[in-house]
């Protein structure tokens, strides 16, 4: 599973690369080799019946991709949709998913030194999707295991089996 | 040496099953009473070739098994046994057997090996028996390896003298070619007069110094004997006379066969073997994973939307190379058709894949119950996607059981009711406006409505007996309850599971119809479509949203009128449809989206079908009926209850694709169900 080791073996690898985004003024990582492309904002078509951070389905060159709206999902306060937000598209598991930020900044370089794993954040937070922290420049960036994110209980767009 | 050849076991199974399915047929047409040289090599063939390909791999019971099956086949491919019912029945079995250590041997189970050394005991006692049995066959009849060996002269043909001359060759004339081009025209006999051939040390390799006695046999013209010569007329001595036909008799004609000439021991050319190889449907065809048709065919798909979309853009341009711009695009459109409409052909297959394995179910369920059924196939060229083809197979075979065991009678009754003793149940496919229909029609007793509407009335499927038209009293059949057992004996025994039927046949954006005549027969009729990957979708809006109806679910569309429209106690609105009254789902609140209209006056209801339910889906808006191509939320997303895909529209945007028995089931459920996932039905 490359995707695995993309994100979830760091300790395997010496260095790991990163693409950083925004998403409402915090700055988060995925795993470089999820990304698939990353493409601008274009309308979606709403599927019923599925929950609010899931945007709807686009058409990805013929494909039907899920968007999902991390803010959304994260209970930030909603933010609009124009011409300047940016979606990425991420393989996960051989599945094609969107997720919608506010803007992409930097592909990173970190070694396994410089991530720390996440603390537990208390009870009322759910931490099992972030790999950990990595700091590049006194700056800080979440890291998340876009896996392990989709495949949790409330979004069920991955199989669970594959872990 | 390691060379691994497990990395061919797939193949060597694949290749197995399919010539079993080859030799099975060639034995139920045995069977039928043809006895036919090449019907004994095809089974033959298929014999020694899984022989073969079982020692490779040292599947040592399948090959041992085989090689005993193989002795008998050369006995009767000899000659020297006649084929008999019961040879052909234990061979029927032997396949069977066959097919089972194949199977057994590919998942790695141990063989049933009693089974098979019983049949091996079997086939050994046939074979003992031989002696006997076999000469006075032998000499009573034509053993079958040499069909019509003196019949063959009564049939008009030509008698042909070919001297080449000593050019021939030089001239790039090949006499083999012209062989194999006049075994083409009818049967031909071909002997070779090696007289001339100097010794070895004179013989010229580029003259010909052969010469030819040949005998062809068939309705042929004199123009096409002498077209096979067009080329080599200049260059050889040619003689061509008639022998045989209307004028002599069979039996003088059988005297005067041999040729004057005496002919040197006749030779099976291998020009004649060509032939019969080419005449193999099988004959340049290659194997290609489904995985890269889909990929194909996805592919092309793409490009048909990108097509559109171009399409949709130069639309509003203007000026002189606006037009040229459009007219190169509606070229452009015409080839994307053309392609897409290739590319969906690579997956057809025949429906004979499935209609082949009704002869044998026919022949031993008849034979079981005692009935005389003859089948007939009609169509079984027809192609089919091959997804749809897999599922229809299970549907057909009740159909064709149903009317083997309830439809046909006895040959006692049949003979007092003053028909043949004989039934007859016919297959036929056909295409008809791009869907493909499948009939299963018996010329048994039919359905009896009196007993099926009783029964309704029993099972309270149905409230009152009066208005029910004939149509809806057969369709009663379909209903789920109605498939119990002791309905077999009553009725004329249809309903075992029909309701899975009919769903089967739903599932598949078919649809499915019944005809009965009391005492006649009956013809179930099956409509499908051509693929599964392209469906005939009515566009209907929904406010902002575009959603797609399969037209095989709309009943039709009409406009609401205000005295049609009544409230019922729970909140709920029924409309009146002649004598129904359908419930109306309003799909802007089941999708939960805003509407342009909320008053039914104003919008469009659509009357939709779904496992025999009908309901009135509000819409705002019809909009163009197309075709459009499937695509699946599942691949990168789950199945969401009430839609049955997506897919994408000219100006790209995705519209989703409306599964109505989904809709229909979500509606009817509780709003604190709704967004639970539809448990397996419909």
């Amino acid at each position: 599973m490359n995707n695995t080791n993309a994100s979830g073996a760091l300790e395997a690898a010496d260095t790991q690369q990163f693409l950083t985004f925004k998403l409402a003024g915090e700055e988060y990582g995925v795993g470089i080799l999820t990304v698939q492309e990353i493409r601008g904002w274009s309308k979606v078509t709403k599927v019923p019946h599925t929950p609010e951070w899931l945007l709807g389905v686009i058409n990805l060159r013929g494909v039907v991709v899920p968007i999902i709206d991390l803010r959304v999902k994260f209970n930030f306060a909603s933010a609009e949709y124009n011409d300047t937000t940016v979606v990425i598209i991420l393989t996960v598991a051989s599945r094609v998913v969107g997720v919608v930020v506010d803007g992409v900044s930097d592909v990173i370089t970190l070694a396994a030194a410089q991530i720390k794993p996440a603390p537990s954040l208390g009870t009322g937070a759910d931490t099992s999707h972030i790999i950990g922290f990595g700091t590049l420049d006194e700056r800080m960036r979440i890291l998340m295991d876009v896996e392990k994110l989709m495949a949790g209980a409330d979004m069920g767009l991955v199989d669970k089996a594959i872990h | 040496m390691t060379l691994d050849l497990t990395q061919f076991h797939e193949i060597f199974f694949e290749e197995s099953f399919e010539a079993l399915d080859a030799m099975e047929a060639a034995l139920l047409k045995l069977s039928a009473g043809e006895v036919d040289a090449e019907l004994i090599n095809t089974i033959f063939r298929v014999a020694h070739s899984i022989k073969g390909g079982a020692a490779t791999f040292a599947f040592n019971e399948v090959a041992g098994f085989t090689h005993v099956l193989e002795t008998l086949l050369d006995q009767l491919r000899a000659g020297k046994r006649q084929v008999r019912p019961e040879i052909v029945d234990v061979l029927l079995r032997s396949g069977d057997a066959m097919r089972a250590m194949l199977v057994a041997t590919q998942r790695k189970e141990v063989i049933d090996s009693t089974g098979v050394a019983k049949l091996r005991a079997e086939l050994d006692r046939i074979m003992s028996e031989s002696g006997s049995a076999a000469a006075p066959a032998a000499a009573a009849s034509a053993p079958p390896g040499k069909p019509a060996a003196s019949g063959d002269s009564a049939i008009p043909g030509w008698r042909i003298k070919f001297i080449p001359g000593p050019e021939l060759l030089r001239n790039g004339n090949d006499p083999l070619r012209i062989l194999r081009e006049l075994a083409t025209l009818g049967n031909l006999k071909v002997s070779v007069d090696a007289g001339r051939v100097p010794a070895l040390n004179d013989l010229e390799p580029e003259v010909c110094c052969l010469r030819w006695n040949l005998e062809v046999h068939g309705e042929i013209d004199r123009a096409a004997v002498n077209a096979v010569f067009e080329w080599a007329e200049s260059e050889c001595e040619l003689t061509i006379e008639r022998v045989g036909g209307e004028t002599a008799p069979a039996s003088a004609s059988a005297v005067a066969a041999p040729a004057p000439e005496a002919p040197a021991a006749p030779v099976q050319t291998p020009a004649a073997e060509a032939t019969t190889r080419s005449a193999n449907p099988d004959g340049g065809s290659i194997r290609v994973s489904i995985e890269k048709i889909d990929e194909l065919l996805n592919s092309v798909g793409e490009l048909v939307i990108t097509q559109s979309v171009l399409s949709q853009l130069a639309a509003p341009l203007e000026g002189r190379e606006a037009g040229e711009l459009r007219s190169a695009l509606a070229q452009l459109e015409r080839h994307m058709r053309a392609l897409q409409e290739s590319v969906m052909r690579v997956r057809m297959l025949p429906i004979s894949f499935v209609f082949n394995r009704f002869p044998r179910l026919v022949r031993d369920l008849g034979q079981r119950l005692g009935k005389k059924i003859e089948l007939k196939v009609t169509g079984d060229t027809t192609e089919l996607d091959k997804t749809v083809l897999e599922k229809i197979g299970d549907p057909l075979v009740h159909l064709v059981r149903n009317s083997i065991d309830h439809g046909i009678e006895m040959p006692d009754v049949r003979i007092a009711a003053g028909k043949t003793e004989q039934g007859t149940i016919s297959l036929l496919a056909y295409h008809k406006g791009g869907n493909v229909i499948v009939e299963v029609s018996d010329d048994g007793g039919g359905l009896r409505k009196d007993k099926i509407l009783k029964k309704a009335l029993e099972r309270g499927l149905v409230t009152n007996e009066v208005d029910l038209s004939e149509e809806r009293i057969l369709n009663l059949i379909f209903a789920p309850g109605f498939s119990t057992a002791d309905v077999v004996s009553d009725v004329s025994g249809r309903g075992v599971g029909m309701d899975v039927v009919r769903r089967n046949i739903n599932e598949l954006g078919g649809h499915i119809q019944i005809f009965s005549k009391e005492g006649q027969g009956s013809t179930i009729r099956i409509r499908l479509p051509l693929t599964l990957a392209i469906l005939d979708g009515q566009l209907a809006r929904v406010g902002k949203e575009v959603y797609v109806v399969p037209i095989v679910s709309i009943v039709e569309t009409i406009q609401v009128t205000r005295e049609r429209v009544n409230a019922v106690a729970s909140g709920g609105q029924v409309f009146r449809l002649r004598d129904d009254y359908l419930p109306i789902v309003r799909l802007h609140s089941l999708f939960d989206i805003e509407p342009d209209y909320t008053d039914l006056l104003d919008g469009l209801l659509m009357i939709v079908e779904a496992d025999g339910k009908r309901v009135g889906l509000f819409v705002d808006e019809l909009m163009s009926q197309q075709q459009v191509v499937i695509k699946s939320l599942e691949t990168n997303f789950k199945q969401v209850t009430g839609l049955a895909g997506a897919t994408m529209l000219g100006d790209g945007r995705v519209a989703l694709i409306l599964d109505i028995p989904g809709v229909i089931t979500r509606f009817q459920a509780a709003p604190e169900e709704r967004g639970v996932a539809r448990p397996q039905a419909a």
